[in-house]
């Protein structure tokens, strides 16, 4: 530390961040020369409550674990369960699962553009996002019944049909996108005052991003051709045509900077919009689920022995859930892992060298949802331990030692 | 001078400052509200009622006010004063409506711009002696954005009284003078465009003084959740809310009384009783327009700039747009370029 340097703390709770997380920074002036940060203030001990519960009632503790991918984890843990018990999902589920994959990746992308917009003190963009935001939810609730938990799917398909009789507002508001995508993106990629704000502040490079597993749009805004969309292809994704997003498709280079990641979040929800429209095309007939009976399925779940990993590509990035089960009433092991998790790291070197005023917009380009995140903290008669790596495996080798004996 | 001649010219100071004192914050949290209200519907929200902003100083002086732990609370406690005093001070030699100043003749334009300074520093001092880094990150910001636009303000002020005693006045910085000869008329085509352009440079260092997006860094809610304000509360804080809206007008007139002092009095020739009536709607009118154009459309339009941002646009593009004005209006001057509008 140097004597003209002095620390600042941003969070747990700051108006720059919408979900609680504690960075400490050294500054030089406006100039940061150290990050750290530390996670865990909103810990809730869900898979814990997983384990208590039988698969068809943790469906809806995993649409809360986040409140805006309320698609992604219920996706993804349907997926491991559904492996780890054998069930194959009928192809018309599979299209629906995908359209409202896609629609909370509109709806998800378009609140993250107001939001950025609100940290760099653009605030009229945030009340025009946010409005633009309102017809993917509309038509959310429309085909689902609710505006944010969508309650959409069961282990072996999906809930709810989406008929041809509802095309027509799907249509209607796919258009509508179709049209607010150029203002959108007028706004954002050439507003100067935008610009000087983004470009250039944030870097993460495609180095940097690949050493420490970023994943989402936070990678591919660097570069990396990663989508588990496509790589690993769910549900209907596999029948789609559809490449991943990078920002050299705009400005013919990639900086890895917030431009950037504005720039992948504005094409991937032209690119979601395509995604409905050959979904609602090729829409296959077929049953929507495997077995309609929850206590027939509950019957069959609780038979069941294995384990299964489902990935799930989340507005933010790979979303991985797995689940074993052993022929009992619950699940013996629930695991999730949110995308937000590997785009910590990323923090440190985007932040490195930047001023203050870049701390609020660098921090919310990651889309953090720390929700989502916390998954371990150790309290212990008050005091707080944090697990490092080697305490980690020095844990699994003395359970792995126990389960030999 | 006798005694009671004496008494009668204090009572009146004191009467007139009280009034300019009531009046200053009445037009200032009055057009805060219409300001919000604007704002609000240029983003397409309904904005809160344009009362609001009395409401929130209501509120802001019921409330507790807390000194935090770290502070210098005899420094603390009093910065919200002296910025809301010298606020209102800075209004007493500015002309409203048809009225002169009550200060006539006391100071002039250079006195006026020192008291502009006095609330930024005030504010500057609250944010060191509240002994929180958000605060002190906010004030470091404050002391350099006031660096940065008293220089591009400088040379516009400095141009306008070097025209004035050019042409004919004998005291070209007295407020006085430059209410009662609009600039314009001093001037040819060549000098007109110098004067919009000074005219412009004006209303961008407006937003600057005032700490309003995009050159509210001091005081940037996302970043340093409020920076200088943020141990503020209670009635400290109401006080710099007043002393914000007392600024705003301040601001406002002094736009006003630059560059367009005419009155409807004197234009069409009104007389008697209605005559102030007419000349303070209009003041009004003029007063709104400019937080519009300075204030309301700006910060609806931009992001906020970073602080190195706001130090390069004051400097750079600002500084010298106003030394292109000076230059037009110096070209003016001689009879090579000038070509009279026949005013």
């Amino acid at each position: 530390m140097s004597k003209m340097s002095y620390s600042i703390p941003i969070g747990p709770i700051h108006p720059a961040l919408k979900e609680p997380v504690m960075f400490e920074f050294e500054i030089e002036g406006e100039r940061i020369v150290g990050v750290d940060f530390k996670v865990g203030h909103v810990h809730r001990g869900i898979e814990w409550i997983g384990t208590q519960k039988n698969p068809l009632q943790i469906l809806p503790i995993a649409e809360r674990i986040c409140g805006i991918c309320n698609i992604s984890h219920p996706i993804a843990f349907c997926m491991a369960t559904e492996e780890a018990a054998g069930i194959e999902v009928p192809e018309r589920a599979q299209y629906i699962r995908t359209i409202t994959a896609e629609l909370e990746r509109i709806h998800s992308h378009i609140l993250w553009a107001g939001v950025a917009a609100h940290e760099i003190g653009f605030d009229s963009v945030l009340y025009l996002t946010w409005r633009v935001r309102e017809k993917v939810l509309d038509l959310i609730e429309y085909l689902t019944g609710n505006r944010i938990t969508k309650a959409m799917f069961t282990v072996g398909g999906v809930r709810r049909d989406i008929t041809e009789e509802q095309y027509p507002k799907i249509r209607e508001a796919l258009n509508y996108y179709k049209e607010m995508f150029n203002k959108l993106k007028h706004v954002f990629l050439d507003d100067k005052t935008v610009k000087m704000r983004s470009r250039d502040c944030g870097i993460l490079t495609k180095k940097e991003a690949l050493e420490l597993c970023a994943v989402g749009p936070t990678a591919r805004a660097s570069g990396v051709k990663k989508d588990v969309r496509v790589d690993y292809a769910y549900a209907a994704y596999g029948d789609l045509d559809m490449k991943t997003v990078t920002p050299d498709a705009v400005t013919g280079e990639v900086k890895g900077d917030v431009y950037d990641r504005i720039i992948v979040r504005l094409l991937e929800v032209a690119q979601s919009v395509d995604i409905i429209e050959q979904c609602i095309d090729n829409m296959p007939s077929g049953d929507l689920v495997t077995e309609p009976k929850p206590a027939k399925l509950l019957a069959l779940l609780r038979k069941a022995v294995g384990e299964g990993v489902g990935r799930a590509e989340a507005p933010r990035g790979e979303v991985i859930h797995y689940v074993k089960l052993t022929g009992e009433e619950h699940p013996y092991t629930w695991k999730v892992r949110a995308p937000t998790y590997n785009n910590l790291m990323p923090w440190i070197p985007m932040l490195m060298g930047e001023q203050i005023a870049d701390i609020p917009i660098v921090a919310a380009s990651t889309d953090p949802c720390m929700s989502c995140t916390n998954r371990v903290t150790v309290v212990k008669k008050g005091r707080v331990d944090i697990l490092d790596h080697e305490h980690l495996h020095k844990l699994s080798v003395e359970k792995t030692r126990r389960l030999m004996q | 001078m006798s005694l009671v001649e004496t008494m009668e010219i204090v009572l009146w100071a004191i009467l007139g400052t009280i009034g300019v004192a009531v009046f200053g914050i009445f037009v200032g949290l009055l057009y805060k509200g219409v300001d919000r209200k604007l704002v609000a519907h240029m983003q397409a929200r309904y904005g809160p009622p344009v009362r609001q902003p009395f409401w929130d100083v209501v509120k802001l002086f019921v409330k507790e006010t807390v000194v935090p732990e770290h502070a210098t609370p005899w420094l603390f406690n009093l910065a919200p004063i002296i910025a809301l005093a010298a606020s209102i001070a800075t209004l007493l030699y500015l002309p409203i409506g048809g009225f002169q100043p009550i200060l006539s003749g006391e100071g002039d334009l250079i006195l006026v711009l020192y008291l502009l300074i006095i609330p930024s520093l005030a504010m500057v001092i609250g944010g060191f002696a509240s002994g929180s880094p958000y605060a002190t990150v906010g004030a470091q910001r404050e002391m350099v954005l006031m660096m940065s636009y008293e220089f591009p303000l400088a040379i516009t002020i400095i141009t306008i009284a070097w025209q004035l005693k050019n042409t004919f006045a004998d005291h070209p910085f007295s407020l006085a003078t430059i209410f009662s000869q609009p600039v314009w008329g001093t001037v040819g085509i060549v000098g007109l465009l110098g004067f919009i352009l000074l005219l412009l440079v004006l209303l961008l260092v407006t937003p600057g003084e005032i700490s309003k997006i995009p050159f509210d860094a001091p005081e940037a809610e996302t970043e340093i959740a409020g920076g200088l304000l943020v141990e503020y509360s209670g009635r400290n804080l109401g006080l710099f809310y007043l002393a914000d809206a007392v600024k705003t007008v301040v601001t406002g007139s002094l736009i006003v009384a630059i560059f367009f002092p005419y009155n409807l009095s004197t234009i069409f020739g009104i007389d008697g009783i209605m005559a102030p009536v007419a000349d303070v709607v209009f003041y009004f009118i003029k007063l709104l327009l400019v937080i519009l154009f300075a204030v309301s459309l700006v910060r609806v339009a931009v992001a906020r700039l970073k602080i190195d941002q706001i130090v390069y646009t004051y400097w750079i593009p600002l500084t010298l747009m106003s030394l292109i004005g000076l230059l037009l209006i110096m070209f003016d001057s001689t009879s090579l370029f000038h070509i009279s509008l026949g005013w």
